[in-house]
């Protein structure tokens, strides 16, 4: 398993491997929506929770596809099928590599964004912790949809269609911890309940990818 | 004789023959009593003319929810037993719950409006329903993407199962977002009547409508797949010899 | 004892049997080359060997851990050099040591290059070698000499020889003659499944409704 989460980490870091894409693109969103609704700083605070929770969103949607789909074609997978790591643990390491080159980024690099949307002040620990809570969840559901997709020439669209609905409560309670701490509110409830939502999704959601492989492998 | 004997293709396709008439003929006859019959009720004295949209509204409402739970026990019963037929039915009757939620949405659209002053209000049961929509949506558009059968039935089983657990969740999380404006349930077991007589009997009439007119639907689509399937089996023979 | 035995066994693609009734053992120090029509489920019938999917019927007797797969695909990742594809296969397999395998496939010049700038057959003997890191004694091998040339058809069987003189054993899916006087061939077409009966489970949606 470390071997994996290892040589994913590696591959995503070399050139080639998209490693910041999904920064860049959190920064173009939060670039845009401005442009979109005026920048006048009273409207911009307000939506800022969501803005930054939305985009942390489509963000990790973005490098989801390369999960499995570029094991696939070269047949690793087939050999990590076969390999004595069972596929539950490839997908694990799998998705824990891909959270740890977007989800742990984007959670980190968020106060920053949150600058340019003039997020309220006492919103700032919140929005870290949340994303922090929230993205492994992100990780593995997109691990999930990437899985039933693997075999398809154009997935992509598709995975989107099959991923964002399962991305509902999540965004819910991450957004919501941010916009309570932003108006001075008790954030904890939602926090745990992203945090159930969290431990639940990487409990239970490895074997269904798992499964999911295993239908396309065969 | 058990239940299993009928995710026999041959047996399935003799069985709903024989039911599929009389599954028409229901539909139609509870569907339209049902719905002539709500029309002619008196107006309510807070909502005025505008309540009778209800005879459509809730039972198609009860179907999309319903509907998504025939697939989630058929996709179990594939998974679990390999029984084909079941696959298909789940496969079949996707689209029809998929518009059901269409017009529950819509038909909601239509009465929020004079009620509520607005078409769309980000209220926790429209949501859902908005929800469980692209969930419909992701189900429908999987099995299309996906070639070989077998995998597809898999894999949208797989989603399936997935998917409900989500929908269940993402209903719950709804209700902690937004409290809303939408009134509570329509029909009630609890003592205490919420609804007089005079709505509620053409409302059963119509919810049977709406059942009888799903049950008729689901056994044409089903006997279609079964039909492409039969086809395409003698193809990939054919090719193989 | 049989490294490998195969009772029955009736393999499937598309949905269609494609092989059945087939029997056969595999002892060590054995290569069973298989043999048959294009189409008839050579590679098929390596997969589901290898786990990869069901066998419709019939049953595989084997050792946890006992098969090492080599389709048409090698497993690399272009970014990474020689070695480090090599290493990571042997740390998923939990082994160390990958000097034996370069040696075997002839690759320790190459072993600092990136995978991306090996030629195709280059490319089939980093494959090859990591046959060896996996520790496995039942080698599945499907082609396993496509693109190779003469000097490295050698180096594999040799390689091949090696591992059987170390009590493995193998089946390979070739047309070409690898120049093993230890092979056996088993041969397919006898076991081209018939029409599909009623009386078994069916193998998927093109029989279940055929």
């Amino acid at each position: 398993m470390k071997a994996l989460l290892l040589r994913d980490l590696r591959l995503a870091t070399r050139a080639g491997g998209g490693f910041g894409l999904a920064l860049a693109f959190f920064l173009i969103t939060c670039t845009l929506v401005p442009f979109g609704v005026g920048p006048e700083g009273g409207t911009l605070a307000r939506i800022a929770p969501g803005i930054l929770w939305v985009g942390a969103l489509l963000s990790c949607l973005l490098s989801l596809d390369r999960i499995f789909a570029l094991d696939f074609e070269d047949g690793s997978l087939d050999l990590l099928a076969t390999a004595p790591l069972p596929l539950e643990g490839a997908v694990a390491a799998k998705a824990c590599a891909h959270w740890l080159v977007t989800g742990l980024p984007l959670a980190l690099a968020a106060p920053v964004f949150a600058l340019l949307l003039h997020l309220p002040g006492p919103a700032y620990p919140w929005l870290v912790v949340s994303l922090l809570i929230g993205t492994p969840a992100l990780s593995m559901l997109g691990a999930f949809g990437a899985a039933v997709t693997v075999g398809l020439r154009r997935g992509g669209l598709l995975m989107s269609l099959l991923v964002l609905p399962l991305y509902v409560p999540t965004l819910i309670f991450g957004a919501e911890a941010v916009r309570r701490g932003a108006a001075g509110g008790d954030p904890l409830p939602a926090l745990i309940f992203l945090a159930g939502v969290t431990l639940g999704v990487l409990a239970l959601v490895p074997f269904a990818a798992a499964a999911a492989l295993r239908v396309n492998l065969r | 004789m058990s239940i299993w004997e009928y995710a026999n293709p041959v047996k399935f396709m003799r069985t709903s023959g024989a039911i599929l008439p009389y599954a028409v003929a229901g539909a139609a006859l509870c569907t339209v009593s049902g719905l002539v019959w709500g029309f002619l009720t008196p107006q309510d004295y807070k909502q005025g003319a505008t309540v009778k949209i209800i005879f459509l509204h809730v039972p198609a409402a009860l179907m999309a929810i319903n509907i998504w739970l025939m697939m989630l026990v058929t996709s179990l019963i594939w998974l679990v037993r390999r029984h084909h037929v079941s696959a298909l039915a789940a496969k079949a009757a996707a689209p029809v719950g998929a518009v059901m939620t269409l017009i529950a949405l819509i038909t909601g659209a239509i009465w929020g409006q004079p009620m509520w002053g607005t078409w769309w209000e980000w209220d926790p049961r429209l949501t859902s329903f908005l929800i469980l929509f692209l969930f419909y949506l992701g189900y429908i558009a999987l099995w299309a993407a996906v070639e070989n059968p077998d995998s597809a039935a898999d894999l949208t089983g797989v989603l399936c199962l997935v998917g409900s657990v989500f929908a269940l969740l993402s209903r719950y999380a709804v209700n902690f977002w937004n409290q809303g404006l939408h009134q509570g349930a329509s029909l009630s077991l609890a003592p205490g009547e919420r609804m007089s007589a005079v709505y509620k009997y053409p409302l059963y009439l119509s919810m049977l409508g709406f059942f009888l007119l799903f049950l008729a639907l689901l056994l044409v689509r089903t006997r279609t797949e079964i039909r492409r399937r039969r086809l395409a089996a003698l193809l990939a023979r054919e090719m193989r010899a | 004892m049989s490294l490998l035995a195969v009772r029955e066994l009736a393999v499937a693609r598309g949905g269609l049997r494609a092989v059945e009734n087939l029997s056969f053992a595999v002892e060590p120090g054995q290569v069973l080359v298989l043999r048959g029509p294009n189409g008839i489920g050579k590679t098929t019938l390596l997969r589901t060997l290898a786990g990869l999917q069901p066998a419709v019927a019939g049953t595989v007797e084997a050792a946890p851990e006992t098969m090492a797969y080599a389709g048409h695909a090698d497993g690399l990742k272009p970014a990474l050099s020689v070695t480090e594809n090599l290493a990571f296969w042997a740390e998923v397999f939990g082994r160390r040591d990958i000097a034996p395998a370069l040696a075997a496939m002839n690759l320790r010049d190459l072993a600092a290059r990136p995978a991306h700038a090996l030629s195709a057959g280059q490319k089939r003997r980093l494959g090859l070698a990591r046959l060896m890191v996996t520790g496995r004694p039942v080698w599945l091998l499907d082609e396993p000499t496509v693109s190779l040339d003469r000097d490295s058809v050698a180096l594999f069987a040799a390689m091949l020889r090696a591992h059987l003189g170390q009590g493995g054993a193998a089946l390979i899916a070739t047309h070409i003659d690898l120049g093993l006087p230890e092979a056996v061939a088993l041969d397919l077409t006898p076991f081209r499944a018939g029409p599909a009966r009623r009386d078994t489970r069916p193998a998927g949606f093109n029989e279940a409704f055929a």
